[in-house]
C-alpha cells in the first residue's frame, strides 16, 4: 500500500527537482507515444531538443527562440507576481491582444508620419492597455468581491472580438482590396520594431523580457513589496496583522501582469507580427501560465521555463517536417509537460510512503 | 533581419545541403516541395483538400518529387519560421495555403530567391511568387439554381464567414442564380466571422432556420451546418471545401469541392521542366478547380438537368454568373447590358448586389 504523507514543511529539494524530473518524464512518455506511431523515439526527442539549439540551421533556429520566448516570459513574469500573491489572472491574452491594439491603433492613425516619439509612446500605450483591461477584473473583485479568474478569462473572449472587428473595420488597410488585416507595420519605420542585431532574433521585446525578469527578482526578493506579496498567498491571515491591505494588492498584481502582457502584445504586433488581424493572438497568454509554473514562479526559473516551452514549440514544427509527426501528437508532448510538472509537484509538499495506511 | 547578414548566416548551411542554387534539378535528386496548412489535415475541410493535392503530386511523380508539410501553423510569425523552415530544408517549391500567410511568404521570398512560393488566396506577388485561387462563386451558382427550384418558403440562408470579396461573390452569385429561376426569392445572410468553428455554425444555422429558410449555404468549413438541417429535416444543404458526402442524400443534395490537385500537379511539373514563372492564377469549373459534386436524388430529375447544364455553361464560358444589366445593393449601375464582370471588378467586390434585402456589415 501507498500511502502520502503531508511534509511539515516543503520540500526544498523536490520544489528545484520536479522541474528536471518532468522534462524527463515527458521525454519518456513522449518518446513512448512517438514509436507508438511509428517514429524512432530518440531521433524524434533529439529532433525536438538538439536540432534547433545545435543543428544545421541553428543559427536562424537560435534568433527564433528568442522571438517566441519573448513574450512567453515577459507575460509569465508578470503573471508570477499575481500567483504568489494567490491572486489569479487568466485573462493575460486578452490583456495581450489590448496592448496590442492600443500601441498599433496609434501607430495606424498617424501613419505615414515619422516621428522618433512614435515607438517609445506605443511603448507607454501598449503596457496602458494591457493594464486598464486588467483593472476590470481587479475593481470588480475589489468593489463587488467577483471572482478575478472567471472575469479575466472571459475578457480573453471580448478581447478577441474587439481584435477581429479592428481588423476587419477601423484599423484595416485601406489598400488591402477589401481583406482583413492592417497595414504592415513592418513597412513603416517609425513603428516597426526591428531586430537590434541583424540575424540574432533580439528586438526591444526580448529586451524588455530580460529586464523583466530582473526587476521582478529584485522586487520578490529585495524588495518590501515583494516580501508583502509572498506573505499574502502563503498566510493570507498573518499578512493583513502585517498591514497588508488585500485591495490595493489586487489592484498591485493584476494592473502589473496586465501592464506586461500588453507590453507583449505591443512588441509582438510592431515587430513579429506586423499586422492586426483576427488571428494576430496565438495563445502566449495561456501558455505564460504553464511557463509560469514550470518555472516555480521564479523570475530565473520562468525565463528558463520559457526557453524551454520555445523550444518545443520550434523543434515540433522541426518533428512535424522532418518525421512527418502529426501536430497533434506535439500538442500532447507539450500538455505533458504540465501534467508530469503538477503531478510531480505532490513530492513538494508530501512524500511517499510504502507500507500499512496510518502505521 | 536584413536579407544581406541573413544570407551570411545561412550561407554555410547552404553549402552543407549541397543544394546552393543550383538551377538544376540532377535526375537522381528528388525535387522537395513542402506546404504550410493552416488548419490540421484532419479537418474534412481546407486543409484536408490542400493535403489531397499533395498527395496527388506524390501520386503523379512518385519518386521525383519528395513532399513535407507543416499543418496547425498559426497565421503571423510561426508562419514565416515554418516557411523558412521548409526553405532551409531544400523544399523549392513551397506552398503556401491559407491568405493570412501573404505577408509571411513575401518576406520567406525576399530571403531565398531561388525558391519558388505558391500563395492561396492572395493578392501579393514577387518573381519567386506566384498566387492561386478557385472561383467558388461559379459553384454557389449551381447551389443558387437548385435551391431557387427547390425553395418552399422562398428563402434562401447563408452562413457568411468574413466580409471580404470572395465571400461577397460567394452570396451575390447565389442570389442571382437562385432568382433567375424564382423571381420571389429572398437572401438571409448570417456573419458568423469564422472560417471554422462548429458551435457558431450551428447557431448560424439555428437562427436561419427558425426564421423560415429552407436552403442553406454555408461558406464556413465544418459539417455543424448539415447537422442542424438533418435534425430540421426538411432543409437542403451543400457540402463546402469538400463533399461532405456522409450527409448525401438529405439534407447535403451537392457539394462545391476544393480541387487543388490539377494545379499542385502542374506546378509541380513546371519546376520540374524549368517553366515555372510568378502568375496569377484563378481557376474555375474549367480548369477543374471548382468541382461540383454528386447532386443527389433528393433532387427533382429536371431541377437536376438544369444544374448540370449551368455547370457545363459555365464552364465552357457561354454563361457568366455575373452578367449585367446589374446593379449594386444602393441602385448604382455595377454591369451594364450584356456585359461580364471582369476579375479586377471581382476581386473588389464588397458588395450586395441589388435585389438583397440584408444588410451589409461596415
Amino acid at each position: 500500500m501507498i500511502t502520502l504523507v503531508r511534509r511539515p514543511t516543503p520540500s526544498k529539494l523536490w520544489t528545484y527537482a520536479t522541474p528536471i524530473v518532468a522534462v524527463i518524464a515527458t521525454m519518456i512518455a513522449g518518446g513512448i507515444l512517438f514509436a507508438v506511431l511509428g517514429k524512432h523515439p530518440v531521433e524524434a526527442i533529439r529532433v525536438i531538443f538538439w536540432d534547433p539549439l545545435f543543428g544545421a540551421n541553428a543559427g536562424y533556429f537560435r534568433g527564433q527562440l528568442l522571438v517566441k520566448a519573448g513574450p512567453l516570459i515577459l507575460i509569465a513574469a508578470g503573471l508570477a507576481i499575481g500567483f504568489r500573491a494567490g491572486i489569479w489572472n487568466i485573462g493575460a491574452e486578452g490583456q495581450y491582444i489590448m496592448g496590442a491594439l492600443f500601441s498599433a491603433w496609434l501607430a495606424l492613425k498617424i501613419y505615414p508620419a515619422e516621428s522618433h516619439w512614435l515607438f517609445p509612446t506605443m511603448i507607454v500605450l501598449g503596457a496602458l492597455g494591457g493594464l486598464l483591461w486588467a483593472l476590470i477584473p481587479a475593481l470588480l473583485k475589489v468593489l463587488f468581491g467577483t471572482s478575478e479568474i472567471l472575469v479575466s478569462l472571459m475578457l480573453v473572449y471580448v478581447a478577441e472580438n474587439l481584435l477581429a472587428y479592428m481588423s476587419f473595420g477601423p484599423l484595416k488597410n485601406p489598400e488591402g482590396y477589401g481583406f482583413p488585416g492592417s497595414r504592415n507595420l513592418q513597412d513603416y519605420p517609425s513603428a516597426y520594431n526591428a531586430e537590434l542585431f541583424a540575424g540574432t532574433g533580439i528586438h526591444w521585446g526580448v529586451v524588455t523580457a530580460l529586464v523583466a525578469v530582473i526587476a521582478t527578482y529584485i522586487l520578490m526578493h529585495r524588495h518590501i513589496t515583494g516580501f508583502r506579496i509572498r506573505v499574502a498567498g502563503e498566510a493570507p491571515r498573518a499578512a493583513r496583522f502585517a498591514g497588508v491591505i488585500p485591495a490595493r494588492l489586487v489592484i498591485f498584481c493584476l494592473g502589473l501582469g496586465g501592464a506586461f502582457a500588453g507590453l507583449a502584445g505591443m512588441f509582438e504586433v510592431s515587430g513579429p507580427a506586423g499586422q492586426v488581424t483576427d488571428s494576430f493572438n496565438v495563445g502566449y497568454g495561456f501558455t505564460a501560465i504553464i511557463v509560469a509554473f514550470l518555472g516555480r514562479l521564479h523570475p530565473i526559473g520562468i525565463l528558463l521555463a520559457g526557453l524551454l516551452m520555445a523550444l518545443t514549440y520550434i523543434g515540433g514544427d522541426m518533428a512535424q517536417l522532418v518525421l512527418g509527426l502529426p501536430s497533434a501528437a506535439i500538442q500532447v508532448f507539450q500538455g505533458m509537460l504540465l501534467f508530469f510538472l503538477l503531478a510531480f509537484d505532490v513530492l513538494t509538499n508530501f512524500r511517499i510512503r510504502f507500507g500499512r495506511a496510518g502505521a | 533581419m536584413n536579407r544581406r547578414s541573413f544570407l551570411k548566416t545561412t550561407a554555410a548551411t547552404a553549402v552543407v545541403a549541397g543544394a546552393g542554387s543550383l538551377p538544376a534539378f540532377a535526375a537522381d535528386e528528388p525535387l522537395k516541395i513542402g506546404f504550410i496548412y493552416v488548419g490540421p489535415v484532419g479537418d474534412m475541410g481546407w486543409s484536408y483538400q490542400h493535403d489531397q493535392g499533395r498527395k496527388a503530386i506524390e501520386e503523379a511523380y512518385g519518386d521525383k518529387v519528395q513532399t513535407s508539410f507543416i499543418e496547425n501553423v498559426p497565421e503571423g510569425p510561426d508562419a514565416e519560421r515554418a516557411l523558412t523552415q521548409l526553405a532551409l530544408e531544400g523544399n523549392k517549391l513551397i506552398f503556401a495555403t491559407s491568405f493570412g500567410f501573404m505577408d509571411a511568404v513575401m518576406n520567406v521570398a525576399k530571403k531565398f530567391p531561388d525558391v519558388k512560393f505558391e500563395h492561396a488566396t492572395g493578392y501579393k506577388r514577387a518573381d519567386n511568387v506566384a498566387t492561386y485561387d478557385a472561383k467558388f462563386f461559379q459553384g454557389r451558382a449551381i447551389q443558387g439554381t437548385i435551391g431557387g427550384r427547390m425553395t418552399k418558403t422562398n428563402k434562401i440562408g447563408y452562413i457568411a464567414s468574413f466580409p471580404i470579396p470572395e465571400v461577397y461573390q460567394g452570396i451575390n452569385a447565389a442570389f442571382l442564380a437562385a432568382k433567375k429561376v424564382n423571381p420571389d426569392i429572398e437572401m438571409k445572410v448570417v456573419w458568423a466571422y469564422t472560417w471554422f468553428d462548429p458551435a457558431k455554425e450551428a447557431d448560424a444555422a439555428a437562427a436561419l432556420i427558425a426564421d423560415g429558410v429552407d436552403v442553406l449555404l454555408q461558406h464556413t468549413d465544418s459539417t455543424a451546418p448539415q447537422a442542424k438541417a438533418q435534425e430540421a429535416g426538411n432543409v437542403i444543404t451543400f457540402g463546402q471545401a469538400s463533399d461532405m458526402s456522409s450527409f448525401a442524400p438529405m439534407p447535403r443534395v451537392s457539394s462545391t469541392i476544393d480541387n487543388w490537385a490539377p494545379y499542385y500537379v502542374k506546378r509541380a511539373g513546371a519546376m520540374m521542366d524549368g517553366s515555372w514563372a510568378s502568375e496569377a492564377t484563378w481557376g474555375g469549373i474549367d480548369t477543374g478547380m471548382v468541382e461540383i459534386g454528386e447532386i443527389s436524388d433528393a433532387v427533382p430529375a429536371e431541377v437536376k438537368a438544369e444544374a448540370l447544364q449551368l455547370k457545363d455553361d459555365i464552364g465552357s464560358g457561354k454563361v457568366h454568373p455575373f452578367t449585367g444589366p446589374l446593379n449594386k445593393q444602393d441602385g448604382s449601375a455595377f454591369l451594364a447590358d450584356g456585359e461580364m464582370a471582369t476579375d479586377e471588378q471581382l476581386h473588389s467586390m464588397t458588395f450586395y448586389v441589388e435585389g438583397i434585402t440584408a444588410e451589409a456589415p461596415k
